[in-house]
């Protein structure tokens, strides 16, 4: 269970953004979660519920996307299908992962001003 | 204040980030891989599945290695066995343990090497608390993660955890000694892992029979190699109980 230090740090950040700005709040938060970034949406979002009781994130809501892991040829452009062996036969190259597929972003921040 | 009309709505103002949420641990992590450059040591962080083998291919490897000095810190939730036959094997060891954590963090890391003597080291290993998911998160600072995973544990746990797998930069395939006895076919097991890394590096090994661990040895030296002056820079040998080495056993 990771999801609880992964949310401790994206609240962390949040604070320092809410610092920042002189935010009165924090309305909406957007993640972007990579299908192979080792996070799983739904247990991210539940630990996200527990939380950010008594923290600044109390009120602002939680979009999660999840980015599908897609694995392309970097030669011919050709598409993997899921469970593919990761190297294109033709062009005798290795696999490309698409950007974001295996990360854990913190995409924006809606702050409530005065 | 909204200052359209003055009704007192708050405004909202979007802050555009687009920011890795784990950038705090990358940070320190980075600062660690700057130590580790700098001193010309390899750092490896070694991750698998609990009892797949992981302190046992670092004492195999101890064997080999004898005139490199090697250390290692040791994630643990709850003990320091695992540092303490690492002690034995004549890795310098420290125990890291992590109480209810299930992963090791770049910070982590960073405190365990405080009055640890890891510029003294050749190699560093970081053997990771045994799990195959967590520990693929964390950036530790390491040169190489070495992904452990025994013929017991089955040929499709690659595609089961494929973040993990896909972060390594080597695979031991452990325990290769057993296989006469298992129903394991270790070519589907290769092919897995080419379904989950577009450039798998794998090794059979076999801590107990010493099969492949040359092969790993060297893969450790070829990694070396390619720090900078690590080719240049002979490694130092262990004073073997001495305080002053013997002329002619001084790097030249």
């Amino acid at each position: 269970m990771h999801e609880y230090s992964l949310v401790r740090a994206m609240v962390e950040r949040v604070e320092a953004a809410v610092r920042e700005n002189k935010a009165k709040g924090v309305h909406r938060l957007r993640v972007s979660v990579g299908e192979l970034s080792g996070v799983e949406p739904e247990l991210f979002r539940s630990a996200y519920e527990v939380f950010r009781e008594g923290t600044v994130c109390a009120k602002a809501s939680l979009d999660v996307t999840l980015v599908r892991a897609r694995y392309t040829c970097p030669n011919c452009g050709r598409a993997f299908e899921p469970g593919e062996v990761l190297r294109c036969a033709g062009c005798d190259r290795a696999a490309h992962l698409n950007a974001g597929s295996d990360e854990l972003l913190l995409e924006s921040i809606e702050l409530e001003v005065p | 204040m909204c200052t359209t009309c003055g009704c007192g709505d708050k405004e909202l103002v979007p802050v555009e980030l687009h920011e890795r949420i784990l950038a705090g641990n990358d940070r320190i992590a980075s600062h660690n891989r700057e130590h580790f450059r700098e001193s010309g040591v390899l750092a490896l962080n070694v991750m698998g599945s609990p009892g797949s083998g992981k302190t046992a291919v670092l004492e195999a490897t101890a064997r080999l290695m004898a005139g490199m000095r090697l250390g290692a810190v040791s994630g643990d939730l709850a003990t320091d066995n695992d540092a303490r036959r690492l002690e034995r094997a004549g890795i310098v060891a420290k125990a890291i343990t992590t109480g209810q954590a299930c992963h090791l963090d770049a910070e982590l890391v960073h405190h365990a090497l405080h009055d640890f003597p890891w510029k003294e080291l050749d190699v560093f290993f970081i053997e990771n608390v045994g799990n195959l998911v967590c520990p693929a998160l964390y950036d530790l600072g390491q040169d190489s993660n070495v992904v452990v995973l025994s013929v017991t544990e089955g040929e499709d746990k690659p595609e089961k955890y494929p973040v993990i797998f896909k972060k390594a930069d080597l695979v031991l395939v452990t325990k290769c000694d057993l296989t006469p006895y298992l129903e394991v076919d270790l070519a589907k097991l290769e092919d897995a892992l080419a379904r989950v890394m577009p450039e798998p590096r794998i090794l059979r090994i076999s801590a107990r029979s010493g099969l492949g661990m040359e092969a790993f040895r060297d893969w450790v030296l070829s990694r070396r190699a390619l720090l900078p002056g690590g080719k240049a820079r002979p490694h130092r040998t262990l004073a073997s109980g001495h305080e002053h080495g013997h002329p002619a056993a001084k790097d030249g």
